[in-house]
C-alpha cells in the first residue's frame, strides 16, 4: 500500500464519498482534506450527513462509491490499519459504567496494543489531563456526563492516534461544561500535536476550528477557514426587526436594490459598510421598526445565507437526530 | 514536526502488530471484563439462584414424597427423587446463565459499549470467542455454587467427582454460552432475545432430563430430547454425582441417555458438547465480522 499522503499533505482525505441506503442518498459527494495538526469542524444540521461521513472515515460504514484515506490508509482496504491509528469520541456514550475509569482505560490500552512498559504511565498521563486522577478508583457509573465525556476524550488519546474523530463531543453538555471539554481538547491539541476532525452543530463551537466544512443535505456546501466563511457574506450584517416584514423588505429592495433574507419577524442585509448604511436604511423606511442592529458576519449569518435556512440547537438527542432524519428522507423522497 | 517524530516509533509497532497476538490479548480483556462485572454484581449472582433452589427445595421435596405415597416405594431403582433430580438443577442454573450472558452484548449494544470493542483494531472474532468464554465461565461458577448443597440432598461427593464435575459443568456453559452469543450477536433488542429465549430455553430445559430419564418416553419426545445439548450435559453430570454417591451402575444404566439403544459414554457426550459449542461460537464469529 503506498503512502499516500505525501501526494496531498492531507491526514484525513476524501474524495466523492457517496453513502446511500436504498434509494437515500446521506451522503451525495464528498471531497474534504485535512491537514496534519488541524482542527477540522464538520458543521451541519442535525440530520445533514455528518455522522454518516465520519462513520465511515472511522470505518463504521462502507461508502457505496468514492474514496477515503486516513493517515494515508485506504478505510476499505485496510480497516484494522485505519482504526489503530485513530481514536474516536462517539455521539453517545460508549464506556462500561460498572467498571471504573482506570478500567475501562485498561481495557482500551490492551485493545489497541499499548506497550505494556508505557501502559500504566500513559493512563497515569491522560487521567491526570482530563483531571479524573483522583477519580480513577471510581465507577463510571458515580460520574457526571461532563466527566464521562473527559473520560472518553482521555481514551481517545491513549493509544496515540493520529487523529481524533469526536462526533458531537459536547452535545447535551450544558454551557459551562461545553466549554471545559474546549478547554481540554485545546490542550490536548497542543501537548499532542494530534489532528482534531469533529462534527459540531453548534455555531459558536465552529469558531475554534481551524477549518470548517459546512454540510447540508450530504453534500459540503462551502470549506474555508471561519474568517474565509464570514467573508463570503461579503461585510456587515445589519438585521431590521419589524412588524411588517414583507413592506419592510418591499421597500429595501427598490430603495437599495438588495435582497433582503426574511428570518422569522428579521430582515438580514449584508452591505460593505454597514455603519453608513444604517442611517440611509432608516430615512428610506416607512414602516415602523422596532430595532436595528449591525453586526460583524457570524457563522450563523454563513449558515443562513448559503442554506437559506438557519442552524437550529436543538436540544438533540438521538430521537431528534432521528426525526430529522426522517424528515430530511421524507422529503427527498417527495422531489 | 519533532514532537511527530517521536510518537513515530509506537505507531510503526502498531503497524506491524501481530493480529493473533492482538485477538488474543482482547479475547482475554473481554473475558476479564466480564469476571469482573461478575464480581461487582454479586446480588444478581445470588439472586439468579434462586430459580433453581426453589425447583431442587420445593419441587424435588413435593414430587420426593408423591412419588413415595403413590407406592412406587421410590423413584426408579430406590434412589430419591430429589437426588435424582440434583444434577439437573445443576443444569438448569448453568442453562439460565450461560445463555442469559449472551443477553450483555444487547445491554452492550444499548448502551453503546459495545461500539468502543466493534471499532478496536481488532478481529471481530475476539468478541464472540471473549463473550463465549466469559459467560461459560460464569455459568459454571453459577454451576459449582450449587455443588455446596450435595449433602443436603443425599449426594456424597469426592474430590475426583468433583473435579470431574468442574470440567463436565464447563463443557456444557460452553455449549450454551456460546448459544447465547450467536444469538445475541443478530440480535438489536431486549424484547427480541427474550422471546426468541422463551421458545429456546424453556423446551431445552424441560427437555434435557433434568426433572425425568430421557430413557422409556414416546418416540417423537425421545427424539427432541436427543437434539437438546442440555441433554448431554445433564446425564454426564448425574452419571458422575450419582456414581460418587454409590448408585450401583445397572440402576445407572437404566437412567443414562441412549443413542439407538446403547448407553451413550461421556467422553461421547462431551465430544458432542464442545462441537456444538464451536459450531455456534463460528456462527457467533461470522455475524459479528459482517456487521458495521
Amino acid at each position: 500500500m503506498s503512502d499516500s499522503r505525501a501526494a496531498s499533505g492531507a491526514v484525513v482525505e476524501a474524495r466523492g464519498l457517496v453513502k446511500s441506503y436504498g434509494k437515500i442518498e446521506a451522503v451525495r459527494g464528498i471531497d474534504l482534506a485535512v491537514r496534519p495538526g488541524e482542527v477540522f469542524g464538520f458543521l451541519g444540521p442535525n440530520g445533514a450527513g455528518k455522522s454518516t461521513t465520519i462513520s465511515i472515515l472511522c470505518t463504521l460504514l462502507r461508502p457505496t462509491a468514492g474514496q477515503a484515506l486516513v493517515a494515508g490508509i485506504d478505510v476499505t482496504r485496510d480497516p484494522g490499519g485505519v482504526r489503530s491509528r485513530i481514536g474516536l469520541v462517539f455521539q453517545d456514550p460508549s464506556l462500561d459504567d460498572q467498571l471504573t475509569a482506570r478500567e475501562n482505560l485498561e481495557f482500551h490500552a490492551f485493545l489497541y496494543n499499548v506497550p505494556r512498559a508505557e501502559r500504566r504511565t500513559r493512563i497515569d498521563g491522560v487521567l491526570e489531563m482530563v483531571e479524573l486522577k483522583d477519580r480513577e478508583s471510581s465507577q463510571v457509573k458515580t460520574f457526571s456526563g461532563g466527566m464521562k465525556r473527559r473520560l472518553e476524550i482521555a481514551r481517545g488519546i491513549l493509544h496515540y492516534p493520529q487523529v481524533l474523530f469526536l462526533d458531537e463531543p459536547t452535545l447535551g453538555l450544558d454551557p459551562q461544561t461545553r466549554s471545559h471539554i474546549w478547554a481540554y481538547l485545546d490542550d490536548l491539541r497542543k501537548r499532542e500535536g494530534i489532528t482534531l476532525f469533529m462534527t459540531t452543530h453548534y455555531m459558536d463551537e465552529a469558531e475554534f476550528c481551524d477549518r470548517i466544512a459546512v454540510i447540508d443535505h450530504g453534500k459540503i456546501i462551502a470549506q474555508g477557514t471561519p474568517d474565509e466563511l464570514k467573508a463570503m457574506v461579503g461585510g456587515d450584517v445589519v438585521v431590521v426587526t419589524t412588524r411588517e416584514v414583507v413592506a419592510a423588505a418591499d421597500q429595501i429592495r427598490r430603495a437599495f436594490e438588495l435582497e433582503p433574507i426574511v428570518d422569522g419577524g428579521r430582515l438580514r442585509v449584508e452591505v460593505p459598510d454597514g455603519a453608513s448604511f444604517v442611517p440611509r436604511l432608516v430615512r428610506e423606511l416607512t414602516v415602523p421598526l422596532s430595532a436595528v442592529t449591525l453586526s460583524r458576519p457570524s457563522l450563523d449569518d454563513v449558515f443562513l445565507k448559503l442554506t437559506g435556512h438557519a442552524i437550529r440547537d436543538e436540544g438533540a438527542g438521538q430521537m431528534d437526530q432521528m426525526r430529522s432524519m426522517v424528515a430530511m428522507w421524507s422529503r427527498r423522497g417527495r422531489r | 514536526m519533532s514532537a511527530q517524530g517521536t510518537r513515530a516509533a509506537p505507531l510503526t509497532r502498531h503497524a506491524t502488530v501481530d493480529t493473533r497476538g492482538a485477538t488474543l490479548r482482547a479475547i482475554y480483556m473481554i473475558w476479564r471484563r466480564d469476571l469482573i462485572r461478575f464480581w461487582r454484581d454479586r446480588i444478581r449472582v445470588v439472586g439468579s439462584l434462586a430459580q433453581p433452589l426453589l425447583f431442587l427445595v420445593i419441587l424435588g421435596t413435593g414430587l420426593s414424597s408423591a412419588l413415595r405415597g403413590a407406592g412406587g416405594g421410590a423413584f426408579r431403582g430406590g434412589l430419591d427423587y430429589q437426588t435424582f433430580m440434583y444434577p439437573g438443577i445443576i443444569g438448569m442454573a448453568v442453562l439460565f446463565s450461560s445463555i442469559f450472558s449472551g443477553m450483555s452484548i444487547i445491554w452492550d449494544r444499548e448502551f453503546g459499549f459495545l461500539k468502543e470493542v466493534l471499532v478496536a483494531p481488532i478481529d471481530r472474532s475476539a468478541v464472540a470467542i471473549g463473550k463465549t468464554l466469559g459467560g461459560a465461565t460464569q455459568a459454571t461458577f453459577q454451576g459449582v455454587i450449587l455443588l455446596l448443597l450435595a449433602p443436603f440432598v443425599g449426594v456424597k461427593l469426592n474430590p475426583l467427582a468433583v473435579l470431574e464435575l468442574l470440567g463436565l459443568t464447563f463443557c456444557v456453559s460452553f455449549a450454551l454460552a456460546a448459544v447465547g452469543v450467536a444469538v445475541a450477536a443478530r440480535m438489536r433488542s431486549m424484547m427480541g432475545f427474550q422471546f426468541v429465549l422463551n421458545f429456546l430455553v424453556q423446551p431445552a430445559f424441560f427437555l434435557s432430563g433434568a426433572l425425568f430419564p430421557v430413557t422409556g418416553l414416546p418416540a417423537w419426545m425421545t427424539a427432541l430430547t436427543r437434539v437438546d445439548p442440555l441433554s448431554y450435559g445433564v446425564d454426564p453430570i448425574r452419571r458422575v454425582v450419582l456414581e460418587a454417591s454409590g448408585v450401583p451402575s445397572p440402576v445407572l444404566d437404566q437412567l443414562s441417555m441412549t443413542l439407538s439403544g446403547h448407553v451413550v459414554p461421556i467422553a461421547v457426550e462431551v465430544g458432542i458438547l464442545l462441537a456444538f459449542g464451536l459450531v455456534l461460537m463460528g456462527v457467533a464469529v461470522l455475524s459479528f465480522r459482517h456487521q458495521d
